[in-house]
């Protein structure tokens, strides 16, 4: 087993009044010295014994924490543990997880200190499935996640800088593998202007990534249903009833509209189709197919149903969508008319929350509410941890190949032969295919090939 | 047909080439009897391709084969009559030996050697059935009838399995080189539940010296310094040939474009997979038709011939049209083929077959090495052949088998590579292959390897003293670099002279070394009591010195690699393994992987189902222990 030092938010999702960050691993207790400064000399980490102080990055006060040193093998994991009490809220939390990653530290995966606390000795053997069953779990929601983030952005910005690496790579290997061929080779000025333009794009990616998770991490919510049947006074009115805002900004793409709002303490962002309507010509066309694409990335939906109107083939497809999936009923306009065929949309959503509302009323919306925090609580969701998991691991594979990068330009600028630039070129590449899921070999060998005319 | 009884062995190899021979001769060096077949005796240790041995990842292997007790390394520094060391201007981690040989003298020297090695019996026969009971290997029969039964056998049946040649329209049933194939053995290993696939490879004609114009092409002449191959040999030194370099045009092209239709690549017979590392001719100007000239070397195929091997002109075209474009080609307009190209397709297996032993994971005392493994080239083909050779012994004496890991050798990345990930295409040795290139050089490859070796019982005393000596000469340097100190005033003229800044304090040999610019072999003036030493001896002394960080750095990964790799998976049932994805499930029960490391490498394994495998071996040992 590697015994590399771990590092996760082991406090429950939202804003409650304190998080927990735990960093499990020989460094632990090293990495807590160097981060954390006792508020009086009388509060030094000492074995089981917790100390008020902050946590200090630069001279600059990252938090204010409690935090506790439990040497091994009397801890969860058998190995030294740290956990560190933050103040609540995402952004404290996470300036000090940041920090901290900075040190020789993984991200835990999904279930790693429960594995390192079987693996050790320390839960017996009855326990051993329910952790293959978390690993395995979380795997596939894991798997979701990396779906999510190969379609993203992030991914393609990855994708981007590991082609233009990789292009690189095979020039270097096809110079030292057919040192015969009729090739030109790399000079050293093309080597560093293709380096230096990956640590670029690798620092931007760093400092948009530092700007902009806090706001995109949060319980992904979709809002669900053919238009008119009250998608937009839903938001409105969860919004109104949401006290902190935390900002609006327009997704990825410009039709749909993300909101971040904050339901008792667990954040949350709200995708709502209804922008849809508003930006595109064909008014009254809400594709199933653009409702689909939204949805399966969320962690929740919200579908909503007119109580005042029969259901239409388009309802129809979209219950069959959405029974599949985390989602909340509400049946909107109980004020009006009843023509829902109650029976049916019961019968299909037996095992789900169904509100009523009237949300032009406000009637209602407290409830909604409620459903979605019990549904948190209640061990459904787990998503926005995960979610900051992946983003968190992904950031530390992007600062780990920075930092490859930045080697490999130190020995280009040495003039070191080939080979040696080759050794942290290699490791840049394995990071980034640490977010990706790629392999290093078989693409320098496709790409060697797809682009060099070589053999006998 | 009848049948008769013909003889009892240990070890049975089926073919004679490069794979073959380093099987036997493994084999019966490590004190079993054994038998090694082939087609036509005049084939042993053929080269039916290039003319050479070695090159970038190729003389890797070729230095490892020699560090391990193989015969190759020896052969070759018998009959080359060429040697260069690549990439001499890059790294020490890819620096590449590579001998151009005498074609006839590499064959005749092999034979020797197999012929005169003690419990060896080299016979010619065509195989035409394993026998095989309850899917354990009991010997082979020949299609004279003759049975001979063995403990182990090794498959090495190269290009001539089911072979079959094509040269333009004209498609044929071949070994190599117009050799005989083997034409009934494919149909007895498909009985035998082994799944077969088809390969192609290919090979430039061999044209006649007399017709050549060498005065309109570059001379490219061997080193001034030979480097042997074997590390038994300190120096060599003969009477070196050069090779030629000349360039197509774009007449060449023109013509191979306006015949595209002639060759048998594009006519859609040929139905095996070739390898992109050597496309032939028309596929370069295929797929590259921006580039208006490519390269080819014009290499002897020995000292008694007046072929010449047309590297770079691989092709399928007719015998008229390859004619028609060489004479295009600047010093060769009035050339004349001696043989033509062709292209060669032939029965392989998926290598996933095999444990990493090279056994058949469902053929007890069954392995296979070479082109039948789905690789290609002399030298990849001579170190499977090696292994499954060794282990077959190991085997029959109920032995651990004998596996060399990724960090240890070229040959552990070339056969984990096939067995654990397989291959689509034959598979090339290529340095980037390796993880951990910087550690395995081709001038350590015996102190990597050769203590193994004789441990086995294959390296041979006199080797492994030498490396025993080497090793102790190294530390001993090393002391005394470390500790020796040149003062600033005697040596800062001459640093500055080469460029490098001045020096305030004395410095240690070593600290010196460490600059970049300055080499051991520049500072003998100044290191008075520099002793005598070998330039192999000094070199590993100036290599760790000089990439000291580097070398650690690939040290430590190599340990973490390690921690996985010692990780061994004995006897599970990955039904009963909860929690693994069905992918992985799947490709854990097909590939059988020996340790929790080559499980991870196997492609569809996620590092979760790792942790699911690791935990649930855990769960096991604990619950035997309870």
């Amino acid at each position: 087993m590697s015994n590399e030092t771990i590092v996760a938010i082991s406090s429950a999702i939202g804003e409650g009044a304190i998080g927990i960050i735990r960093m499990s691993g020989e460094n632990a207790f090293v990495i807590a010295n160097n981060i954390f400064k006792p508020k009086s000399s009388y509060n030094q980490l000492e074995n089981r014994k917790m100390v008020f102080g902050e946590i200090v990055k630069n001279n600059h006060v990252l938090d204010e924490v409690m935090i506790v040193y439990m040497a091994a093998p009397k801890t969860y994991t058998k190995e030294d543990v740290v956990e560190i009490y933050c103040h609540g809220g995402v952004i404290a939390i996470k300036r000090v997880l940041d920090y901290i990653l900075e040190f020789d530290v993984q991200m835990a995966e999904p279930g790693e200190f429960t594995k390192r606390a079987f693996l050790n000795g320390r839960l017996d053997l009855s326990q051993a499935e329910a952790v293959m069953d978390l690993i395995s779990a979380k795997t596939e929601k894991g798997f979701d996640v990396a779906y999510q983030q190969l379609e993203g952005t992030l991914s393609g910005k990855i994708n981007q800088i590991r082609q233009e690496l990789l292009k690189v790579v095979a020039h270097l290997e096809v110079c030292i593998d057919y040192p015969e061929e009729d090739i030109e080779e790399v000079t050293y000025p093309e080597i560093l202007e293709s380096f230096v333009m990956v640590q670029n794009e690798l620092t931007l990616l760093l400092k948009h990534a530092d700007n902009g998770r806090i706001i995109r991490e949060g319980l992904k919510v979709a809002i669900i249903g053919k238009p008119n049947v009250g998608k937009s006074s839903l938001l409105n009115a969860l919004l109104k009833e949401a006290r902190a805002i935390v900002t609006d900004i327009a997704g990825t793409t410009r039709d749909v509209i993300e909101e971040h709002l904050n339901i008792q303490g667990i954040p949350i962002r709200i995708v709502d189709t209804a922008g849809i309507r508003k930006t595109s010509d064909q008014i009254e066309k809400i594709g199933v197919e653009r409702s689909k694409e939204i949805f399966n990335q969320a962690d929740m939906v919200l579908f909503v149903l007119n109580a005042s109107e029969k259901l239409s083939e388009e309802d129809q497809e979209l219950i069959e969508l959405v029974s599949n999936k985390k989602s909340i009923i509400i049946v909107n306009k109980i004020d009006l008319e009843s023509k829902i065929d109650w029976a049916h949309v019961e019968n299909k959503f037996d095992d789900r929350k169904i509100v009523k509302t009237s949300l032009l009323n406000d009637d209602g919306i407290l409830e909604v509410e409620q459903a979605i925090v019990d549904m948190v609580y209640e061990g459904d969701i787990h998503a926005s941890n995960d979610q900051l998991l992946s983003n968190a691991r992904h950031i530390q594979a992007v600062k780990q190949s920075l930092k490859s990068i930045e080697a490999a330009i130190h020995a280009t600028q040495d003039n070191m032969p080939y080979d040696f630039i080759e050794v942290d070129t290699f490791d840049c590449l394995e990071s980034l295919g640490k977010i990706t899921g790629e392999t290093i070999e078989n693409d320098i060998v496709k790409e060697i090939f797809g682009n060099f005319c070589l053999g006998k | 047909m009848e049948t008769f009884f013909a003889g009892n062995y240990d070890v049975i190899v089926v073919g004679a080439g490069h794979a073959g021979v380093e099987a036997a001769l493994a084999s019966a060096r490590m004190n079993k009897k054994t038998l090694m077949l082939t087609i036509n005796l005049d084939s042993i240790a053929m080269m039916p391709c290039n003319p050479s041995i070695g090159g970038t990842g190729k003389g890797h292997l070729v230095r490892e084969i020699d560090a391990l007790g193989g015969e190759m390394g020896i052969n070759i520094d018998k009959t080359f009559i060429q040697s260069k060391m690549l990439n001499t201007a890059k790294g020490p981690a890819v620096h590449s030996l590579r001998a151009q040989a005498d074609k006839v003298k590499y064959h005749i020297e092999m034979k020797k050697v197999v012929e005169n090695c003690p419990l060896l019996d080299v016979k010619q026969a065509e195989v035409s059935e394993i026998i095989i009971e309850d899917y354990k290997v009991k010997g082979v029969i020949t299609t004279i009838g003759s049975i001979y039964h063995g403990k182990a056998v090794v498959l090495a049946t190269g290009t001539y399995l089911g072979g079959k040649i094509f040269i333009g329209s004209a498609v044929f049933q071949s070994g190599p080189n117009g050799l005989a194939p083997s034409l009934k053995l494919t149909d007895n290993l498909k009985t035998n539940a082994i799944d077969l696939r088809r390969f192609k490879t290919g090979t430039p004609a061999r044209v006649n010296s007399r017709t050549l114009n060498y005065d309109k092409m570059q001379r490219e002449d061997g080193d001034q310094k030979i480097v042997p191959f074997s590390f038994l040999n300190d120096q060599l030194d003969i009477e070196q040939v050069p090779c030629w370099l000349t360039y197509t045009n774009t007449t060449t092209h023109t013509i191979i474009e306006t015949n595209f239709h002639r060759s048998a690549l594009f006519s859609g017979e040929i139905e095996g997979t070739g390898p992109r590392y050597c496309p032939s001719i028309e596929d370069k100007i295929n797929r590259f038709s921006d580039k208006n000239r490519h390269q080819l070397f014009i290499e002897p195929e020995g000292l008694d011939t007046n072929e010449m091997y047309v590297q770079g002109m691989s092709t399928s075209m007719p015998e008229d049209v390859q004619l028609a474009f060489m004479r295009t080609i600047p010093g060769l307009e009035n050339v004349e083929i001696m043989r033509p190209a062709y292209a060669i397709e032939y029965d392989c297996i998926d290598p996933t077959q095999l444990k990493l032993s090279l056994e058949f994971k469902n053929i007890d005392g069954l392995f296979s090495a070479g082109q039948f493994n789905g690789s290609s080239g002399y030298e990849e083909a001579a170190a499977q052949g090696l292994i499954a050779g060794i282990n077959a012994v190991l085997k029959i004496d109920n032995k651990e088998p004998f596996i060399l890991d990724r960090s240890e050798a070229y040959i552990g990345v070339l056969i984990d590579d096939l067995v654990t990930k397989g291959t689509e295409e034959p598979y090339r040795m290529m340095t980037s292959r390796s993880e951990y290139r910087l550690l395995l050089r081709q001038d350590n490859a015996d102190l990597r390897l050769t203590e193994k070796a004789y441990q086995i019982g294959l390296a041979s005393k006199e080797r492994y003293d030498k490396v025993v000596h080497k090793v102790q000469a190294i530390k001993e340097e090393m002391e005394r670099i470390e500790n020796t100190l040149i003062k600033a005033k005697d040596i800062n003229p001459f640093l500055l002279e080469n460029g490098s800044s001045e020096l305030r304090d004395s410095i240690t040999i070593a600290n010196l070394l460490k600059r970049p610019e300055i080499f051991y072999d520049m500072i003998n003036q100044f290191d008075i009591n520099r002793p005598d030493l070998r330039e192999d001896i000094w070199k590993q002394c100036e290599i760790s010195i000089k990439y000291q960080g580097y070398i650690e750095k690939q040290l430590r990964q190599v340990e973490k690699f390690k921690s996985l790799e010692n990780k061994k998976i004995i006897d599970i049932n990955y039904n009963d393994v909860e929690g693994l994805r069905i992918e992985a499930r799947q490709k854990l029960k097909a590939i059988q992987p020996n340790s929790v490391g080559q499980a991870s490498r196997i492609s569809g394994v996620s590092p979760a189902d790792i942790s699911v495998l690791l935990v649930y071996m855990d769960y096991k040992r604990r619950s035997k222990n309870v």
